[in-house]
């Protein structure tokens, strides 16, 4: 039963990482051409006559590749965490239907994981970015990923306590989860090293792009995962009752 | 008794067999989103072949 899900959780993941990995190809890719061109243009002018034919491990051709490569691995990983928390949250937590279940995880996966990271410290491009502070801001991203996970737990156990209906078992459960993540977003310290001149409007359009690829994940993996967990509950159904029949 | 409202729970114990597993998955996101050649012992390389990922996933990138 969990071997089934975890297989599943691994495949559905690899293909809708791959269908990010797509989206992000598409819209992401042209922004980290211009922003990596704004770079070279600026380390030009710092040092006239320095010939920045500095040795290029992967070179963009491969690290276009590599997109796909970290894309679909990462949906692999992910999808393999999501099958295992889905099989514990299975008849416990939650929609009752298989699919109404996977669609609920992966939209919540994405709000806690992904959303509330984001809003706090904001996906950058190439040329922005400090590489003496990576370490401290890597901690940082993780710290808040914690907390959107740890705020998605009080939430649902808050939600679990209230017995005056939907509204009220809503509303307890969205005020539990915000928060600890407001209380996080006000009190972690800031991070912010856009370079002065780099473009607004090319920013904006990275962090759209990073979140849209993000989006695209969790929504082809919610959809997938859940039809595919429907169509098993169905055919799990159907063989039973036939077999019973005759007995 | 309808299988698809009903879906029974799997127990804690036979969960619990499958929890080395998420280690394993987390190694793997982290090579992929985070390590700079502290693990994986291969310099840069995996950080540059990863490099666009990163930066569209929304991982902090040097």
């Amino acid at each position: 039963m969990v071997r089934t899900l975890l297989v599943r959780g691994l495949l559905v993941g690899l293909l809708a990482g791959l269908i990010a990995g797509g989206f992000a190809f598409a819209f992401g890719e042209p922004r980290v051409d211009s922003a990596i061109a704004l770079e070279e243009a600026h380390a030009a002018q710092e040092a006239p006559g320095h010939d920045h034919g500095e040795e290029e491990l992967v070179g963009r051709p491969g690290q276009k590749a590599g997109l796909f490569l970290a894309t679909g691995l990462y949906g692999v990983a992910a999808g393999g965490v999501f099958a295992l928390v889905y099989a514990g949250l299975r008849g416990r937590v939650g929609p009752r239907s298989p699919g109404g279940l996977a669609l609920a995880a992966a939209g919540t996966a994405f709000a806690a994981v992904i959303l509330v990271p984001f809003v706090k410290y904001p996906a950058n491009p190439p040329a922005v970015g400090d590489p003496d502070t990576i370490n401290s801001r890597t901690v940082l991203y993780v710290v808040m990923i914690l907390v959107g996970l740890a705020a998605t737990a009080i939430a649902v156990a808050t939600a679990r306590r209230v017995t005056a209906g939907p509204w009220a078992r809503w509303v307890a459960a969205v005020a539990a989860f915000l928060v600890p993540v407001i209380a996080a977003w006000a009190l972690l310290p800031t991070v912010d090293e856009v370079p002065a001149g780099f473009p607004a409007t090319l920013l904006w359009q990275f962090r759209l792009a990073s979140l849209g690829t993000q989006l695209v994940f969790w929504t082809a993996f919610g959809v997938l995962f859940g039809w595919v967990s429907d169509r098993a509950a169905r055919q799990a159904a159907a063989v039973p009752a036939t077999a019973a029949a005759p007995s | 008794m309808s299988g698809l409202s009903t879906p029974s729970a799997i127990p804690f114990p036979r969960l619990r067999l499958w929890l080395p597993a998420v280690p394993v998955l987390l190694l793997i996101a982290y090579l992929v989103l985070m390590d700079n050649g502290a693990i994986s012992q291969t310099g840069a390389y995996l950080h540059e072949l990863m490099h666009d990922g990163r930066h569209l996933l929304g991982v902090p990138c040097h």
